[in-house]
């Protein structure tokens, strides 16, 4: 074990990826000079300027040559700076990337994956502070992915960029720095299985992202009160992990749904309607949700604070179906 | 299936086929026989003809809405492509994308693409692709006029020429995007000027001269193949049929299509060849009759081809997870 931080974890996962493999390459935006929040420092020193490609600033060529590139044997890992300017090329996201092999009647592969950073509490304002999930959920033929942890996105970028689909992988910036340990060895997680961050018997709160140490704060409180929260990290968004939030709504009943992103349209309204279909039975009170306000993300921390949910809007919310 | 050698009359019997299953799927399509919208290639086949040549069977390409040229030219298979004009179970793409999205990949046929200028990045990518992998494969990109007006042409350009990548940008300059004429969409009139602007070279030919656009291409290949860059190549040619089966083209005349049709690419390459004692009637005959009788089959192939199983509509979006029917 050493401790790393989250951007480390990423540099150290894409190092490991490039060592073991020489189909995978990476390019975006700086990320020759290590990326503008540093993930990929190092990296062109070690593996050459041909596999750590600098761009200009063209979305829309980075995600479609990593398509061409995908489809015709190499495994590209693309950086999007702000998860906002995928906006730019969501052409080759959605109708290029994501229909190629069915279009195709299955004979293409299409191994890519989009880095992509994530996300708010930043002081960065609208058009660099957005959780972008549900564009590509709702798009077939994207998986999605995003992690909380050191180890957990050193893994996931390693499974990622093994798996032979398109991977959006969601990168919170607000998480960049934080420190935790990571093994020695390195292992792909799983892509579809949800990961139990704090095991608990009284309510089910299934998030991910940057919510996920705000929704563990919030069960450390809550435990102080008798309210025991059974905390799942879904990790991939889709395919995501069903019986893994049925099993443990059946032995809480109750469940809440957190992210970043704005409540209207989220994810998190599938997972709720999910759950009523397939386990109406199982709850005692109605799925809370809670997610951004349902404005774009604004500038001032004062603002962005009172927009993002953060820890208490989660107490608030186990509290009111516990 | 077409030969890649590079005798005219080689080139023109390409062009025969490309014309002749045209002609036949249009045919078939006013008869009811086959499902949604059809883009006819008629008029442009010297461009796919005499840039397929030029390529080899491992070479890359991605092809447009109006692409069947392009896949016969690479050497697609008649009896797939028809079957999957008809969206049965054995067409190239078991049915499931039809006229616009025809792919081949053991042909290095990257897809024809339902989104103008959609294909222009992802050519580009196989490029780079090939230079990372060490290879000395070749891809090139087709694209109507219409599709330089994106901003993918231009972010795909300007990448390909700083990456000095095996590129070929094929413009088929058909004198209309949709129902835009080109002075209307565009204020330059040579297309290949754009490749000033991004520091590659750029040639315009006669589109409608199988041997002009071959000749041009075959310069373009070898050097992309031998670490030159790429290249931007406009052909200039003409869109006969409207931009769809059914497009009532109120937006130019019928004197307009008819003096084109006088430049029509099979007869000033047939001329060619009589010229040069190289073909006669017979001759002509036979190679339209053998033309035919291949496009026969193939139709026969598909008219008798299975319908997918409604079920197979959930495989194929992903290498490992099926979806659910629900």
């Amino acid at each position: 074990m050493s401790e790393l931080s989250y951007a480390k974890a990423i540099t150290l996962g894409l190092r490991e990826a490039m060592a073991e493999e020489p189909a995978v390459f990476c390019l975006g935006e700086d990320v020759g000079y290590g990326g503008a929040y540093g993930a990929t420092q190092g990296l062109r020193d070690e593996f050459g300027a041909a596999r750590v490609r600098d761009t200009p600033i063209s979305e829309s060529a980075i995600v479609g040559f990593s398509v061409g590139a995908a489809v015709t044997g190499l495994r590209p890992v693309a950086e999007i700076m702000h998860m906002d300017f995928i906006a730019c090329a969501m052409d080759q996201v959605a109708n290029q990337a994501a229909k190629l092999r069915y279009m195709f009647g299955g004979k293409a592969r299409v191994p890519m994956v989009i880095r992509a950073g994530t996300g708010g509490w930043l002081n960065a304002a609208a058009q660099h502070s957005q959780s972008l999930e549900a564009w590509f959920i709702h798009t077939p033929g994207l998986k999605v992915a995003t992690a909380a942890a050191p180890a957990d996105i050193r893994a996931l970028l390693r499974a990622a960029i093994h798996d032979d689909n398109p991977v959006i992988v969601m990168e919170p910036l607000s998480l960049y720095e934080i420190r935790d340990e990571v093994p020695d060895v390195a292992d792909d997680l799983v892509l579809g299985r949800a990961i139990r961050k704090r095991p608990g018997s009284d309510v089910t709160v299934v998030t991910w992202g940057a919510m996920v140490p705000r929704c563990l704060a919030a069960a450390d409180t809550l435990a102080s009160e008798e309210v025991s929260c059974d905390v799942l990290d879904l990790v991939t968004l889709y395919p995501w992990d069903v019986d893994a939030v049925l099993e443990s709504v059946a032995r809480t009943s109750r469940l809440v749904v957190v992210h970043q992103a704005a409540r209207r349209g989220g994810f998190g309204a599938e997972i709720a309607a999910t759950v009523s279909e397939r386990g109406f039975d199982l709850l005692d009170a109605p799925v809370a949700r809670v997610g951004g306000l349902n404005v774009p993300v604004p500038f001032s921390p004062v603002l962005e604070n009172f927009v993002l949910p953060d820890a208490d809007d989660v107490m608030a919310a186990v509290r009111s179906i516990a | 299936m077409v030969t890649t050698s590079t005798g005219l009359r080689d080139l023109y019997r390409s062009m025969v086929l490309i014309r002749e299953a045209e002609e036949t799927l249009l045919r078939l399509f006013s008869q009811n026989r086959m499902p949604g919208f059809i883009h006819s290639y008629i008029g442009e086949e010297a461009t796919a003809v005499g840039v397929c040549a030029a390529l080899r069977l491992d070479d890359y390409l991605t092809s447009t809405h109006r692409g069947h040229g392009h896949i016969l030219a690479k050497g697609g298979d008649l009896s797939r492509f028809f079957a999957e004009l008809y969206g049965k179970a054995t067409g190239y793409c078991k049915g499931k994308g039809g006229s616009m999205h025809v792919a081949d990949l053991d042909l290095g046929i990257l897809g024809a693409n339902g989104v103008v200028g959609g294909g222009i990045a992802i050519a580009a990518g196989a490029a780079l692709s090939a230079q990372l992998r060490g290879t000395d494969q070749v891809a090139v990109s087709f694209m109507g006029d219409g599709a330089t007006d994106i901003g993918a042409f231009h972010e795909s350009l300007n990448l390909a020429a700083i990456w000095d990548l095996p590129v070929l940008f094929v413009v088929e300059n058909n004198g209309y995007a949709d129902f835009i004429a080109q002075r209307d969409h565009q204020r330059i009139e040579q297309i290949s000027r754009r490749a000033d602007a991004y520091g590659m070279e750029g040639a315009t030919v006669d589109g409608n001269d199988v041997e002009a656009v071959h000749e041009a291409a075959r310069v373009a290949v070898e050097q992309a193949r031998g670490g030159g860059g790429p290249t931007l190549l406009e052909c200039v040619t003409y869109r006969w049929r409207g931009h769809f089966e059914g497009d009532p083209q109120p937006y130019r005349s019928q004197d307009e299509v008819a003096s084109w049709k006088l430049r029509d690419p099979l007869l000033v390459a047939e001329r060619r060849l009589r010229d040069r004692s190289e073909l006669d009637d017979g001759a002509r005959d036979a190679i339209r009759a053998a033309v035919c009788a291949e496009i026969e089959e193939a139709v026969a192939f598909a008219e008798a081809a299975p319908n997918p199983e409604p079920m197979s509509a959930l495989e194929d979006v992903f290498t490992d997870v099926v979806e659910e029917a629900r």
